[in-house]
């Protein structure tokens, strides 16, 4: 008894969780509602740290859920519900950061990158295709050394 | 008194590092040799002084002592005591000792197991370690001490944080510092040869085991994590792009660059500076990634107790070790002559796209973990970079990795003709098409995702298994078991990789999800299994207090699992939390939560099914176990250099 009053207690001291997407929020239309999780996917809740909307807890992710779905029942198509969104809420909301402005750099650095990379490593390869200068031979002492340190090799 | 104990300890490890780290230093550039191996004892003597400091902590810890102000702020007399002592390093100044504590081990374990290193070369390695070691010392002594006591000490602590109370995270730090630290290794190593002037393949067959010891911890490390998220979190993903969880991957990027690496060097004495700048890099990642996590500067859920100070603290520390590194390469770099010549298309070829294919994918994510504060320093835009950038422009660099590995694995040293190279595969090919086709028949969507993960994770296993078939020679299978262990090891970890990209490509393209208000004994369908709520009870726990509902879950009539996800309260630090129930099994998980009781009846029920969940860890297990059975090789445990001398004969280049 006592711990069932001190359980109540602690109950209604704390913020009620609300679970990640309620039944109550799900859209009768499917195809609508499908739209909406894959959104929810691409937007974070604002106040919790690096959870979508669609698992946090958070009320504020209630509401962005509750607001993408509105948008999309007014018959908004995806991206102009991302424009809503960010107008509301700010840009830190977009997973997917835009493609726009400095934001190239970020989208454009891996490709950039590997295209570099394989110069690099392309370049690499041709200069060791051609027989390098010969190399000085190890002296007699460093040659016993290699032969202690290296066991017989599998030579695979 | 305990606590002093370790506090003292502590101080003492400090003041050997600090002798560690010059004496053996001067002998090494006087050719001193008394000066050099007294390199040894200081290795040993730090980690007997540093587990006296852990123990210490953990003692405290153990016994509740709530005048160690650390215990008070991270315990409670209620807590298990698995959770008591992963409660150790399940806070910043914690984490911090224990990662000081691997340091000293792996320092140790290089003094104990080099015997056969160069002895200059042994006393600079220790050296090298020496000054990280006292680098972090410092920063514990200074800014984050464990040790401090309590005027007047509470009668009871304020518990854990109740994420943390789970025996998959108890384990997981300790595993991701291994692999951290035990960078360090390969970080000394290269440093040390920059100063000694040369890289040859003894250098680079005593740096892999390192290196791939690092590796399989690091794997296991985030293996655990991943799980923890999956069972824990309360909605099943095992991956969130996150950035503590991208500070420990970028380390297993590069770390997986520098094993392979490391064979051109050992096998073929190319590639050498760019190994060496891999084993730096490599480090500096471990040590970006520590930074990330303690500084607090990228907010992320893993971040407890951080603060600015602190941050800067690591960042002078990263500053120093990476940049003092890359200055002494920049200047030695040239010295280091490859001898190899070798056809572009070659094993040696292979293992440079491979290099060039994950240090760029490292990049990527470093781009992505650092662009929300470097947007925010230079335009002032405050944004995010989540899963959908990572799945965008990490997974390509996957795909074509996975394309080209079988290929790359199984063509010949020096020079190769890709069409003869090629025939063992034929095989496996086949069969992957055929898993492609499968996969598009049974899928509904007919989901692209689910028939190219599966069509390149099959493509990976078949090809490491047609590589082994393919080693046997005319001797057939009765050479399998004979065939070395590094062999066997490779094929092991590469199929494993498979295995977790068929894993993570049907988890996702095949989940089914179901989210309702269930009325108590009224049955709903997710997918061909039948689930009813039986009831939900009230269900206390030592430290906490918690809802118990029982679900059933039946196909095709027959009972299959009884489910009983909780929803819990934590009184001590007002958290509630989601204990999701699992069935675990081969082909498919069922995953069902427990949520609100709603006002007209019925609770919240989320159920999942969750296809080849189990093979996401597994494969990452079957990595971590074919690296540990490489280690094993007799390469490795014919200590690379016995003192029974062989006859000089000249090394088989092929």
């Amino acid at each position: 008894m006592k711990g069932a009053i001190r359980m109540m207690v602690v109950l209604a001291t704390l913020a009620t969780p609300v679970l990640a997407v309620q039944p109550d929020e799900i859209l009768s239309d499917p195809s609508l509602e499908a739209r909406a999780r894959e959104l929810s996917q691409k937007l974070r809740c604002p106040v919790c740290q690096g959870e979508n909307i669609d698992d946090s807890n958070a009320a504020i992710s209630r509401d962005l859920r509750l607001y993408v779905r509105e948008r999309l029942v007014a018959g908004d198509t995806d991206d102009q519900v991302m424009d809503n969104v960010v107008e509301r809420f700010g840009e830190f909301v977009l997973f997917e950061p835009r493609a726009t402005g400095g934001n190239l750099i970020l989208w454009l650095a891996g490709p950039v990158m590997a295209l570099l990379g394989l110069f690099l490593g392309l370049r690499f390869l041709r200069t060791r295709n051609i027989a390098g200068p010969d190399v000085p031979e190890l002296s007699e002492d460093e040659q016993r050394r290699l032969a202690r340190i290296m066991e017989p090799d599998r030579g695979d | 008194m305990i606590a002093e104990l370790g506090h003292f300890a502590l101080i003492l490890a400090f003041m050997v590092s600090l002798y560690q780290m010059t004496v053996p230093m001067v002998g090494a550039a006087k050719g001193w040799h008394g000066w050099m191996d007294s390199a040894r004892p200081a290795a040993l003597v730090q980690l007997i002084l540093m587990l006296i400091s852990f123990g210490a902590l953990t003692i405290a810890f153990v016994t509740s002592d709530f005048s160690v102000q650390l215990v008070y702020e991270n315990s409670h007399t209620s807590k298990p005591l698995l959770y008591k002592i992963s409660g150790v390093w399940g806070n910043h100044e914690g984490s911090m000792l224990l990662w000081v504590t691997i340091l000293a081990l792996f320092g140790a374990a290089a003094a104990l197991f080099g015997g056969n290193l160069p002895p200059s070369l042994k006393a600079r390695v220790l050296g090298v370690q020496a000054a990280i070691g006292a680098a972090f010392y410092a920063f514990i002594i200074f800014t984050s001490n464990p040790f401090w006591r309590l005027g007047n000490p509470p009668f009871n602590g304020q518990d854990l944080n109740p994420l943390l109370q789970d025996p998959g995270l108890a384990f997981h730090p300790p595993f991701l510092y291994l692999g951290y630290v035990g960078l360090s290794m390969a970080f000394s190593f290269a440093v040390a040869a920059l100063i000694e002037g040369r890289v040859d393949a003894a250098w680079a067959r005593w740096v892999r085991p390192w290196t791939l010891a690092a590796w399989v911890f690091l794997t296991i490390g985030i293996a655990l994590g991943s799980w923890w998220a999956y069972y824990e979190l309360g909605w099943g993903g095992f991956w969130f792009w996150d950035p503590v969880e991208n500070a420990s991957f970028m380390p297993w990027l590069l770390a997986a660059a520098l094993v392979h690496s490391a064979i051109v060097v050992e096998k073929r004495e190319a590639l050498k500076s760019w190994t060496i700048l891999l084993a730096i890099m490599a480090f500096g990642f471990s040590l970006i990634g520590t930074f990330i996590v303690r500084s607090g500067v990228i907010t992320s859920v893993h971040s407890f107790a951080n603060d600015p100070e602190r941050g800067v603290f690591i960042l002078a520390i990263l500053a120093f070790f990476v940049g003092g590194a890359l200055t002494l390469y920049a200047a030695r770099a040239t010295t280091m002559m490859a001898k190899g010549v070798f056809a572009p298309v070659s094993r040696e070829g292979a293992l440079v796209l491979n290099n060039v294919l994950l240090a760029v994918s490292a990049f990527v994510v470093f781009v992505g973990t650092i662009w929300p504060l470097v947007a925010e320093m230079v335009w002032g835009r405050v944004l995010s970079v989540g899963p959908p950038f990572f799945d965008q422009a990490f997974t390509p660099f996957m795909i074509v990795l996975a394309i080209v590995l079988p290929i790359g694995s199984i063509i010949p040293w020096k020079r190769a003709t890709l069409g003869r190279s090629l025939r063992p595969l034929r095989a496996a090919l086949i069969l992957s098409a055929a898993v492609m086709m499968l996969v598009f028949a049974v899928s509904t969507g007919h989901s692209a995702l689910a028939v190219i993960g599966a069509g390149l994770g099959s493509w990976l296993i078949f090809g490491a298994l047609a590589e082994l078939w393919s080693r046997t020679g005319k001797s057939g299978p009765s050479r399998l078991l004979r065939l070395p262990r590094a062999d066997w090891g490779k094929a092991i970890a590469h199929a494993g990789l498979g295995v977790t990209f068929i894993a993570v490509a049907l988890i996702q393209a095949w989940q089914v999800e179901d989210v309702r208000v269930a009325q108590i004994g009224e049955p709903f369908d997710v997918g061909s299994y039948q689930l009813v709520l039986r009831s939900v009870e009230r269900h206390d726990g030592p430290n906490f207090y918690a809802q118990k509902a029982t679900i059933e879950a039946s196909r095709n009539g027959r009972v299959v699992a009884v489910l009983q996800p909780e929803k819990r309260v934590y009184p001590v630090q007002n958290m509630p939390t989601t204990e999701a129930a699992i069935d675990y099994g081969f082909l498919r998980d069922l995953y069902v939560v427990i949520g609100d009781e709603q006002p007209d009846g019925g609770w919240a029920v989320r159920s999942y099914i969750k296809p080849f969940a189990n093979w996401i860890w597994g494969g990452a297990l079957l990595m971590a176990l074919g690296g540990l059975i490489s280690l094993t090789d007799r390469r490795y445990r014919v200590a690379a250099g016995s003192t029974k001398s062989h006859v000089a004969k000249p090394v088989p280049a092929e």
